[in-house]
């Protein structure tokens, strides 16, 4: 391994020398070195995909039979797989309850966090910093040992099998998750900016709705998105605190309500797979620099 | 900016009423700004994390409220094999799994700071696994690892013919264990190499400049100045990632359930199996209370690399 790091770590530190001192790095190597093994990597990083696509449009008579037919490709495709799903099964139900979850959790984290985020990074009161340490300790939290006495709550809340329990219970993630994101986002902003704004007679809520907050849209948009995917992909909550079927969120439901029985329907469950992946997917290209900026850290201008 | 205030500038300043005067009173602002956040994690995160430790000295089960029972639950956990299975399944997976997913990951962020095409699409789609939800991309592995259609199986068997027969990946204990940890590696490396990338970026190729003219090797320049340099933002990253690694819960209950008979069991996955559909809620809580060590263990480590110095820029999460 440390053989193979050092290797591929050559052509970048001569790559930002002179290039005259690149001659000795020849193509061949760089071929060797570099892109074999990212070649190697995005094919084993997407083949899943891949697979998960091919399955859901091969129909049943491909799928179990790879003496006849070559198993990555399709002969015939067939939406079979995803008619089933959408019309037979209640996934748009699912889809949409998934979606309301999301939004609302997401809207609500959102609004909280950008509240508590402001608060510690720019009223800066005393004690602020070991605020800031314990929402950062809370995301150290992990949803695993949470579920059971959250279990408990909710029932005696009267909120068992409702998406409101997975409303109000997701923000412990996604909460502190934001925080320290928009808290790294408004320390990036220069306090010039609202000292300006304060001597204009500006109140402190003017300054934060209307210098702050549209200069922080970027850190927004990165911090709505992380929580949105969170939330898409959350899975023990949803597990633990939902029971009928119709109530259920994409990731429960197919591996509750599609695996049924001793034959899996492999057309089915990848089909429902590859749609309960789509919207993040779909999402994310859309918002991809953000995701990247978010996690390399892009200051703002 | 000024810009945008200036045409509302009024130079006889009006008195404004209470309620904008109370909202700039700064210790009622701070209070209004943190109660939503601070509200939320107080009744959703620590109540329950206190509720969780008091369940687990109690035999609560579902529609019973509990009595407290003492170290029961521990006791009874201490002489059941399952238990420890769980903890040595766990440890063992965490370790294994961030060993592949930081060496892998660390290659590939290497290889990602070289200079290439289309840079951000090879980033975009690096970073896809890591989007996409746990489950769904583990019901894919399940479907992957199938014992009689795997893709795997039928690569090696009739394409290659290195092998004579079809791997059973998740019928017996240790096939399934390492399945599981290759598909926790493949699900990992995506936002180790990433956040890694991020903090390879930050070192300055003055460094290198100046190791290259002194004629160092490559091994000398990772060994001096690319990994001590990466060494803050990478123990924050194995932080976060030995924490939801130690207590992953999707993956193995998606594609094995705990089995085959109990042998991949991490210590979420019996916790849930013990306390949902079980009912034994005391007891599943001592199995997540039992966690807790581990996880303070891991939040130290934590800390006092955060201590040493300050995290430059934001990580993601897994």
């Amino acid at each position: 391994m440390s053989e193979a790091v050092a290797s591929a770590e050559e052509p970048r530190a001569t790559a930002t020398v002179a290039p005259e001192a690149m001659s000795w790095d020849s193509r061949a190597r760089r071929v060797v070195v570099l892109y074999l093994p990212l070649a190697c990597f995005v094919i084993i990083l997407l083949f899943p995909f891949y697979w998960m696509t091919v399955t859901s449009f091969k129909p049943n008579a491909e799928l179990y039979d790879y003496k006849t037919y070559n198993p990555f490709l399709i002969a015939s495709p067939t939406l079979d797989h995803i008619y089933k799903l959408l019309f037979e099964t209640a996934y748009p139900r699912w889809l949409l309850t998934t979606m309301t979850v999301a939004v609302c959790a997401t809207f609500l984290s959102l609004l909280s966090s950008t509240l508590a985020a402001y608060a510690i990074q720019r009223l800066r009161f005393k004690g602020s910093q070991y605020v800031g340490l314990a929402i950062y300790l809370a995301y150290l939290v992990p949803p695993s040992i949470l579920f059971i006495p959250l279990a408990t709550m909710v029932f005696q809340l009267g909120l068992f099998d409702s998406p409101l329990a997975l409303i109000l219970t997701y923000p412990t993630f996604l909460v502190p998750f934001c925080t320290w994101l928009l808290i790294g986002y408004f320390k990036s902003i220069p306090y010039e900016l609202e000292e300006c704004a304060l001597i204009d007679g500006a109140t402190r809520l003017q300054i934060l709705t209307q210098i702050t907050l549209p200069l922080a849209v970027p850190g927004l948009i990165s911090a709505g998105i992380f929580s949105f995917t969170l939330s898409w992909n959350e899975f023990i909550y949803a597990l633990a605190f939902i029971q009928s079927s119709e109530s259920k969120t994409v990731p429960v439901a197919i591996l509750t309500e599609l695996v049924s029985g001793d034959v899996y329907q492999w057309g089915a469950l990848m089909a429902g797979s590859l749609l309960g992946s789509l919207p993040v997917a779909i999402f994310y290209s859309f918002f991809v620099d953000y995701y990247v900026s978010s996690l390399t850290g892009a200051v703002k201008e | 900016m000024s810009v945008t205030t200036a045409p509302g500038w009024n130079p006889v300043r009006q008195q404004p009423n209470w309620l904008v005067r109370l909202f700039d009173w700064k210790p009622f602002l701070v209070f209004m700004c943190m109660l939503p956040a601070v509200g939320l994690l107080l009744v959703f995160l620590t109540y329950p994390l206190g509720l969780g430790i008091w369940l687990a000295f109690t035999d609560t089960t579902i529609g019973r409220s509990g009595r407290w029972v003492g170290i029961e639950n521990f006791e009874f956990l201490f002489e059941d094999p399952l238990f420890w299975q769980a903890v040595f399944y766990s440890v063992f997976y965490t370790g294994v799994a961030t060993v592949g997913k930081f060496g892998l990951g660390l290659w590939l962020a290497l290889l990602l700071n070289n200079h290439l095409p289309f840079k951000s699409l090879l980033r975009a789609i690096i970073l896809l696994p890591w989007i996409v939800p746990t489950v769904l991309s583990a019901i894919a592995f399940w479907w992957i690892y199938d014992p009689q259609f795997s893709i795997i199986s039928y690569v090696l068997v009739d394409r290659l013919g290195w092998l004579d027969h079809y791997i059973d990946f998740l019928g017996s204990a240790w096939p399934a264990r390492w399945s599981l940890i290759a598909a926790n590696i493949w699900r990992g490396i995506p936002f180790v190499a990433i956040t890694l990338l991020a903090g390879l970026q930050t070192i300055s190729p003055s460094l290198y400049e100046a190791a290259l003219l002194d004629g160092s090797t490559p091994w000398q320049r990772f060994r001096y100045i690319t990994f001590p340099l990466l060494l803050p933002i990478l123990a924050i990253v194995m932080t976060f990632s030995i924490i939801f690694t130690f207590t992953d819960f999707q993956l193995v209950y998606a594609i094995t359930r705990g089995g085959p008979v109990n042998s991949t069991h991490l210590m979420a996955t019996l916790a849930f199996q013990r306390g949902i559909p079980g009912g034994q809620l005391g007891e599943g809580a001592a199995i997540a209370v039992a966690m807790v060590p581990f996880l303070v263990f891991a939040t130290l480590f934590s800390y006092f690399a955060l201590a040493r110095r300050k995290w430059q820029q934001g990580e993601g999460n897994d």
